[in-house]
């Protein structure tokens, strides 16, 4: 009798590539990349030992934030961006339901649709800060040209989200209340607006928050806000100043992430 | 015989007092925007407003047409940013990945100490734009490709660490009794039970992160921190507004083409 011989070891298969080959010039390819890319650092260890004394006194500032000898300019920035950021979103939500409404294939006709997807596909396309560029160049400098930029970049992220949202809802009751002889305005009033409003509240709140953490950076080209006072006290080396203005940024997300979540589920 | 009143109501969508609180809620809403419009537009200068078309046409004149001969020149400064990019997403990963799963549940050590923690370092990451993690680093380390790459890792990490412990809580506890039945210990138990599971998720959620990444590493440069932004800064500065053109119009292809490629992985993968 023969002992039966069992394999006393075992691999595991390869999950994702499975021809050998493959897998190996990938590897390889991976790891000329890496070679490249990292070889292109260029990196002045002197430099960022003198950084490291900086570096040192910015955690410092964060543990001990000086909110007291800039609080009239942290104060300023603040009122700034959190204007900027409420007047932006009710303008830019305002905005973005007709666009919204028009980029629904279902309610709308074809050239209309269009017209409003190629809206929605400019203002998602370019970032924040580049469109801040643009404003700061045409409104000068301010929180101005930050509301107008946040009003417009709302207007890709709602408009999109609500058209989406259109798109998906129960057509059951819209054909209910079509057969009733409704007219267009009656039957996104009656049947659209119900199904899609508990949402389009949760994207607003979200948002909200979202146009709080672009307002904190769009300042650093000139658009006003709270971003201007930080690019300022770091270009001053005033890194307690920096650490109380990031704290204030964060403790700001948290309270707004918090209660907009809080707000949603009590909505829904 | 009595008639049936009820049926002469007036249907209404919503009760009398629920329809005071909407209205209230309207009042509310609208007193508020008014307040902030007002503080907002203290110091505006109308002027500049009523002048921006005029100021609009200009600019739009003086980009148009783009400065083609610029093109090259944008090439080493575009590989920069891909570099920053994939880099920084590579270094995000790898710091995110202990904080996962400290963050996780099923995973976490200690969930009185390092889950707290762990959760802190993902909502800080999280709260701090790309941009003024790039402007402190500048400050610190100096501008250059390095400050970049840490400022796009250390934003990467709330992102990937949230959605990464998401999906290891996700995990189907069945599969993991099953290696635990074996005897294995709790390294190999993370290694044949939890891993293999969250492999698509992980591959998947770096993809998305290196994508968002190469959109953000291309501004970058405004603060200093290398990439194809400098040349966009250096443009601006000096009004060249037809070479400023031909740098967004290749910022815009290469994030078109980042998000194709990210699609087609995360297709193939998930």
């Amino acid at each position: 009798m023969t002992t039966q011989a069992y394999p006393t070891t075992w691999r595991r298969p390869p999950q994702i590539i499975k021809n050998h080959h493959w897998r190996l010039a990938l590897q390889v390819g991976i790891l000329v990349y890496l070679v490249l890319a990292v070889s292109t650092v260029d990196v002045n260890w002197a430099r960022v030992y003198e950084g490291l004394e900086r570096g040192q006194r910015f955690i410092m500032g964060f543990l001990q934030p000086d909110f007291t000898s800039r609080w009239k300019d942290i104060s300023q920035g603040l009122v700034e961006s959190l204007t900027m950021t409420l007047t932006s979103t009710v303008v830019g939500v305002l905005i973005s339901i007709p666009i919204g409404i028009g980029a629904a294939r279902n309610l709308t006709p074809r050239w209309i649709y269009y017209f409003c997807r190629a809206i929605i596909a400019t203002s998602r396309a370019l970032q924040e800060i580049i469109i801040a560029i643009f404003f700061v160049a045409m409104f000068g400098f301010g929180p101005f040209a930050g509301f107008i930029t946040l009003s417009f970049a709302t207007i890709g992220f709602i408009a999109k989200l609500l058209a989406d949202d259109i798109e998906e809802i129960d057509a059951a009751q819209a054909e209910s209340i079509r057969s009733t002889g409704a007219s267009w305005w009656q039957l996104v009033n009656y049947a659209v607006q119900p199904q899609v409003m508990p949402r389009l509240i949760g994207l607003s709140l979200y948002r909200l928050d979202i146009n709080f953490r672009e307002s904190a950076v769009i300042g650093i080209v000139g658009a006003g806000g709270i971003g201007a006072t930080l690019n300022t006290a770091i270009d001053r080396y005033e890194y307690d100043s920096a650490g109380a203005i990031l704290l204030i940024v964060i403790a700001i997300v948290m309270v707004a992430e918090y209660s907009s979540s809080y707000l949603r589920k009590f909505l829904q | 015989m009595t008639e049936i009143s009820h049926y002469s109501q007036v249907w209404s969508h919503r009760s009398p007092r629920g329809r005071l609180m909407l209205w209230v809620g309207w009042l509310a809403l609208v007193a508020l925007f008014v307040w902030c419009w007002k503080l907002m537009t203290a110091d505006t200068i109308w002027f500049f407003v009523a002048d921006a078309p005029k100021q609009a046409a200009d600019i739009g004149s003086r980009m148009i047409p783009p400065r083609w001969s610029y093109l090259p020149e944008l090439m080493q400064p575009l590989w920069d940013t891909i570099n920053i990019a994939t880099l920084g997403t590579i270094g995000g990963v790898i710091m995110a990945v202990p904080v996962a799963f400290m963050a996780a549940r099923n995973t976490t050590p200690s969930a009185t100490i390092l889950r707290p923690l762990a959760l802190f370092i993902i909502v800080a990451s999280r709260s701090i734009n790309s941009l003024i993690w790039a402007l402190l680093l500048v400050a610190i380390i100096g501008p250059g490709l390095l400050a970049g790459i840490v400022a796009i890792a250390l934003r990467s990490i709330g992102f990937v660490g949230k959605l990464l412990y998401e999906a290891i809580e996700e995990t189907d506890v069945t599969q993991i009794e099953a290696i635990e039945a074996t005897g294995a210990s709790s390294a190999q138990v993370l290694n044949y039970g939890i891993v293999p599971q969250i492999m698509p998720a992980f591959w998947g959620i770096t993809v998305f992160r290196w994508d968002i990444n190469i959109r953000e590493s291309t501004i970058l440069g405004l603060v200093g921190a290398g990439g194809i932004g400098l040349k966009l800064q250096a443009s601006l500065n000096t009004l060249a507004w037809s070479q400023v053109t031909v740098i967004l119009l290749l910022i815009l292809a290469t994030v078109v083409l980042s998000e194709w490629v990210s699609a087609r992985i995360r297709h193939a993968i998930l």
